[in-house]
């Protein structure tokens, strides 16, 4: 193919520049980075869910209740709306794994007469379905085999209705409703610790003492049906048989993790580039300016010669577009291999039969657009400019820039600095627009690093507030049913137990005005000092003698602020509803339960006090005979210890936080480097004359060089307040974004994350400043000096 | 003289303004250029030759009177039609070469006959003008008189009417300058291009058919050479 000798120009000039091009491609590269990896990953998490949720069936509601005669499943079936009911047994059972005292914990499912359930299906990954029949064969979801060493023909122990037995594993299983499965009360899914198994129906019911009956609901509605309405109809018919309040999808605590994670990828996709694309959008105005500044006289021979203005404004738009479509292709490449490298971390914590990465062309496509948009809008105003310069005009050399004698030049006077310092203040003066420019850009390289690190202080934060002052239990006790508070005593008389207290946890409806929320009421006493109450600066505080202590994030979804009246149903027996002022709004950034005296709640429920749950501090020599007494006691459902919820979120984060608070450090650098090594250039290009002039003067190529680091570090450091203030601002977005109905992310800032982040720009400027000055060092005197630009 | 009139100059004035001060370049002036005719503009610096050269080539537009090219009258066209005009009719030369230094010689030529619409091949004009062994070069590795014949071969590749050279020898020695003033000649003898040829060396109007002075923005004299001579037996 025969090039045009323009477009053989371009690419010539393209090359000249590469370092420069290349600076701002990466910039540019960064933004669609960031957009292929959020948008592309939460397709193929999209996608995936969606091919799980289709072909396995997923329930569109879920119930329990306490006993439900089989009888009822046909009347439920029929109400309107709803397409598909399943019945089945669930609870949660204290394994014995074997080589382990440590008790680990499972839900137990079980499976229909007929074999495979026609909603939430399984899918069997190895060995077979347990036979119906069998008291000792169950099938075990996947990952909590793959992490206890077990597999089909493995035993293990289990206690079921107060005995210990022997189950056998006879296949491993995935399921939609355990895509990303947390134990009862955790935080974080812990394989080894927590996991589902499955179990024929009859010898279920029978360890369950439900023969007869089911106690677990998943229902399908028919296309157009109100969720709502079915929700309200099946609490009604499941009312008299304990039913605990039916809920959707938005509720199922797998579901909420996924789409939680799913809103952040898309937040992540909103918030971040638009910072790349705009500061990648001023750099390739400010060189192309300058690059259009140098070449006038070409300019006006182009233009002497018959171009048209149209076709010379094309000529440099091809030359923006081209470095945008190195920076295009870099992101492509760098958001593909971590996009791929993301969707395979999620398979270690979202467990789908078929997680594909599958960015789509359409993440592709957009980020192109997104891109090249950036760099010909920042083109524009340079590339208009050339097309307008008068061709006769632009064959004269530019007119010396005019200096003035201001203000700053008074105060210098008078301040006795020095020239060379006068050549910085006026370089800065005469060119205010690029000083802006990069200034800013050095602030938006800033407000990156101090977002980046600022999720370090917030997850610190969460943390410090989860186990340090909300959660200081070593272990909680899921009791298999409601008592009365003498099981407290019972519980501390545990070996190795130093302290215990009691809390009752209850499925509760809160409605105020037209908005209602289903969630966990937990009753405790004030006086408990294991698990706290904060409140929103973060600080324990005792529960308020009556009354409700609502966490920020559900008083905003209610509209309620302390002082105003709440109503409460109870979703399990006695049923009741009673109103309750709102005393205290607290902080809880993981988890939304609400909290109440417990002498308050059995006040409004008309009865003893009661507790389903028993928090314990343990004396840490005596674990072994505790977890041996645990194992023995029928009434213990579950068992949650806290230390190792705090070991596997440690450990989660520490691996996960840091290669993205890496990742996104580095393309903070970059747009330093890139801005700052830009301007550089552009100064050094304007100024070699005058810089080889003070070399012939007589100064050292150090002083000569301090007039060009000089002025981008004085920018740099100007650049600072500014982009610690747009820190916090971003920080602000990013915690308001990835905040969910899981995890609030709270606006906590470390001074440290503050400094570290300016000396890290700052270090970055001098870095890019100094390899520029060093080609200053190249130029020869004679040259400099005959090539007047 | 019978050749029809190819530029009709009428009244052209020229004024700058730069800020407070007001710069009379051309102050009445009325000219015709013949086809076919070389013509030599002799005068001063700042007497106003590159304000009028650049006026007959559309780079610039007078300030009053009415400039034609043939039928056309210049001053009545747009931006687009200047341009129109100087990328069908016209072909420069400048002092300083003026050549794109990341394209090669070769590609220098090749910038304009892409353009234009009756070009000859950019070899043929480089053998033109005696370089047809330096095709690839980039004007960087060409010695001065080299690029300014690049640039005279790029004027002359799409086959202007008109070739308006602004100084080309200025910045060349006396040895160098003839063989670039030789190639501008043969072109006017071979193409019959109506060539105007600024310079303020006296000894070069000798291989003109007119020679125009000017002085402070007005033509002080028009002499005919009624036998011009070919450069190389000029000297100076
Ligand atoms: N763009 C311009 N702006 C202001 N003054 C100009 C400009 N171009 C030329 N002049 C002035 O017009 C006069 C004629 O200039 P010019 O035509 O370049 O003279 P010559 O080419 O004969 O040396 C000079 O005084 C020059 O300073
Ligand atoms: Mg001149």
């Amino acid at each position: 193919m025969v090039m045009r000798a323009l477009d053989r120009k371009l690419l010539r000039d393209l090359r000249r520049i590469w370092a420069q091009a290349l600076a701002i491609a990466l910039v540019l590269g960064c933004g669609v980075m960031v957009l292929v990896l959020a948008t592309g990953t939460e397709r193929s998490l999209r996608l995936a869910r969606q091919s799980f949720y289709d072909r396995m069936q997923f329930a569109d509601v879920f119930a329990s209740a306490t006993r439900v005669p089989k009888g009822q499943l046909a009347e439920i079936a029929a109400i309107p709306g709803v397409a598909q009911a399943e019945a089945r047994i669930s609870m949660q059972v204290v394994l014995d794994l074997p080589g382990q005292t440590k008790p680990a914990q499972a839900r137990l499912v079980s499976l229909p007469e007929a074999g495979a359930p026609v909603l939430n299906r399984p899918v069997l990954r190895t060995g077979r379905l347990p036979d119906p029949r069998a008291t000792d064969e169950v099938a075990l979801s996947e990952s909590f085999a793959e992490a206890n060493g077990l597999f089909p023909g493995s035993s293990f122990g289990a206690i079921l209705n107060g005995q210990w037995r022997e189950l056998r594993v006879t296949g491993l299983m995935l399921s939609p409703e355990f895509v990303y499965l947390i134990g009862p009360g955790s935080l974080m899914p812990d394989d080894s610790r927590y996991g589902v198994i499955w179990m024929g129906e009859v010898p279920a019911a029978a360890a369950a003492g439900l023969t007869g009956a089911f106690n677990d609901l998943s229902l399908t509605l028919t296309r157009g049906a109100s969720r709502d309405r079915v929700i309200d109809a099946l609490d009604r018919q499941l009312a008299p048989w304990g039913g605990t309040g039916a809920y959707g999808r938005d509720l199922q605590s797998s579901d909420q993790f996924l789409s939680g994670e799913l809103d952040q990828l898309g937040a992540m996709a909103v918030i971040l580039p638009p910072i790349f694309l705009i500061v990648s959008a001023f750099l390739v105005n400010m060189v192309m300016g300058r690059l259009i500044g140098l070449e006038r006289p070409v300019i006006g021979l182009l233009k002497a010669m018959g171009f048209t203005g149209r076709e010379i404004a094309l000529h440099y738009l091809k030359l923006a577009a081209g470095i945008g479509l190195v920076g295009v292709l870099i992101g492509w490449g760098a958001g593909w291999w971590l996009g791929a490298e993301l969707t395979a971390l999620y398979t270690r914590f979202y467990r789908f039969p078929w997680l594909v990465y599958t960015p789509g062309t359409a993440s592709f496509a957009l980020s192109a657009l997104m891109g090249l948009g950036a760099v010909v809008a920042g083109a524009l105003r340079a590339v208009r400019g050339s097309a307008r310069l008068a061709p006769a005009v632009a064959m004269q050399p530019p007119a010396p820039p005019r200096f003035r004698r201001g203000h700053i030049d008074a105060l210098a006077v008078r301040l006795g600095l020095r020239q060379t310092t006068m050549m910085i203040l006026r370089a800065i003066t005469r060119w205010p627009g690029r000083a802006l420019v990069t200034s800013l850009g050095v602030a938006a390289s800033i407000a990156v690093l101090v977002a980046c690190f600022f999720t370090y202080d917030a997850i610190s934060s969460v943390i410090d507030a989860a186990f340090s002052r909300t959660n200081r239990q070593s272990v909680t006790l899921t009791l298999a049913e409601n008592a009365p508070r003498s099981v407290i005593e019972d519980a501390a008389h545990l070996p190795g137990v130093l302290r215990a207290e009691g809390a009752l946890a209850v499925p509760v409806r809160l409605s105020h005005g037209p908005r209602s929320e289903r969630t966990l009421l937990e009753a405790r006493s004030p006086e408990a000092t294991l698990v706290q109450t904060l409140d929103a600066g973060g600080h324990a505080v005792p529960l308020p003698a009556d009354g409700l202590a609502l966490p920020e994030s559900l008083a905003t979804k209610l509209d309620l602020h302390a002082g105003e009246s709440v109503t409460v149903t109870l979703l399990a027996p006695p049923r009741d509803s009673f109103e309750i002022p709102v005393t205290r709004v607290i902080r809880q950034d993981l988890g939304e339960t609400a909290s109440i005296p417990a002498a308050a709640l059995a006040a409004r429920m008309r009865m003893a006090e009661q507790v389903n749950r028993i928090d314990l501090l343990l004396d840490p020599d005596r674990l072994a005979e505790f977890d041996r007494a645990v194992k023995a006691t029928p009434a213990i459902a579950g068992t949650l210890f806290w230390p190792d919820v705090q070991r596997q979120f440690d450990a989660t984060l520490n691996e996960n936080l840091t290669r993205s608070v890496s990742i996104y450090a580095v393309l903070g650098v970059l747009i330093t480097v890139g801005v700052v090594y830009n301007a550089a250039r552009i100064r050094l290009s304007e100024r070699s004359y005058e810089l080889a002039s003070l070399r012939v003067l007589g100064f050292s190529r150090a002083e000569v060089g301090a007039v060009l680091v000089g002025e981008l570090m004085l920018l740099t450091l100007l650049a600072i307040p500014p982009g610690l203030l747009g820190g916090y601002g971003f920080a602000a977005l990013i915690a308001e974004g990835f905040s969910t109905d899981v995890v609030r992310i709270p606006l906590v800032i470390a001074r440290r994350t503050y400094a570290v982040a300016a000396l890290i720009a700052t270090v970055s400027a001098l870095v890019a400043a100094l390899a520029v000055r060093r080609r200053l060092d190249r130029v020869g005197l004679a040259t400099a000096l005959k090539q007047r630009e | 003289m019978a050749q029809p009139a190819v530029f009709r100059v009428e009244g052209v004035t020229k004024t700058y303004v730069t800020g407070s001060v007001t710069v009379a370049a051309l102050r009445g002036i009325d000219l015709i250029l013949n086809e076919g005719e070389l013509v030599v503009l002799l005068g001063a610096s700042g007497s106003g030759k590159s304000t009028l050269l650049n006026i007959l080539g559309a780079l610039d537009s007078p300030t009053t009177g009415r400039v034609f090219f043939r039928d056309t009258e210049l001053t009545g066209l747009d931006d687009a039609g200047l341009t129109a005009f100087r990328r069908a009719h016209v072909g420069f030369v400048f002092q300083f070469y003026n050549l794109v230094p990341s394209l090669t010689a070769r590609e220098n030529v090749a910038l304009v006959t892409e353009i234009a619409r009756n070009p000859m091949p950019p070899e043929e004009a480089l053998d033109r003008v005696g370089l047809a062994a330096r095709l690839d070069h980039f004007p960087a590795e060409l010695s001065g008189g080299e690029q300014q014949r690049v640039a005279i071969a790029r004027a002359l590749a799409k086959r202007p009417e008109v070739l308006l050279c602004d100084e080309p020898t200025g910045a060349l020695d006396s040895a160098t300058g003839v063989t670039v003033l030789q190639a501008i000649w043969e072109a006017n003898r071979d193409l019959g291009t109506v060539t105007a040829l600024i310079t303020h060396n006296a000894a070069i109007r000798q291989m003109a058919h007119r020679v125009i002075r000017l002085a402070d923005g007005r033509v002080t004299a028009i002499e005919e050479n009624a036998s011009p001579q070919p450069p190389q037996g000029i000297e100076w």
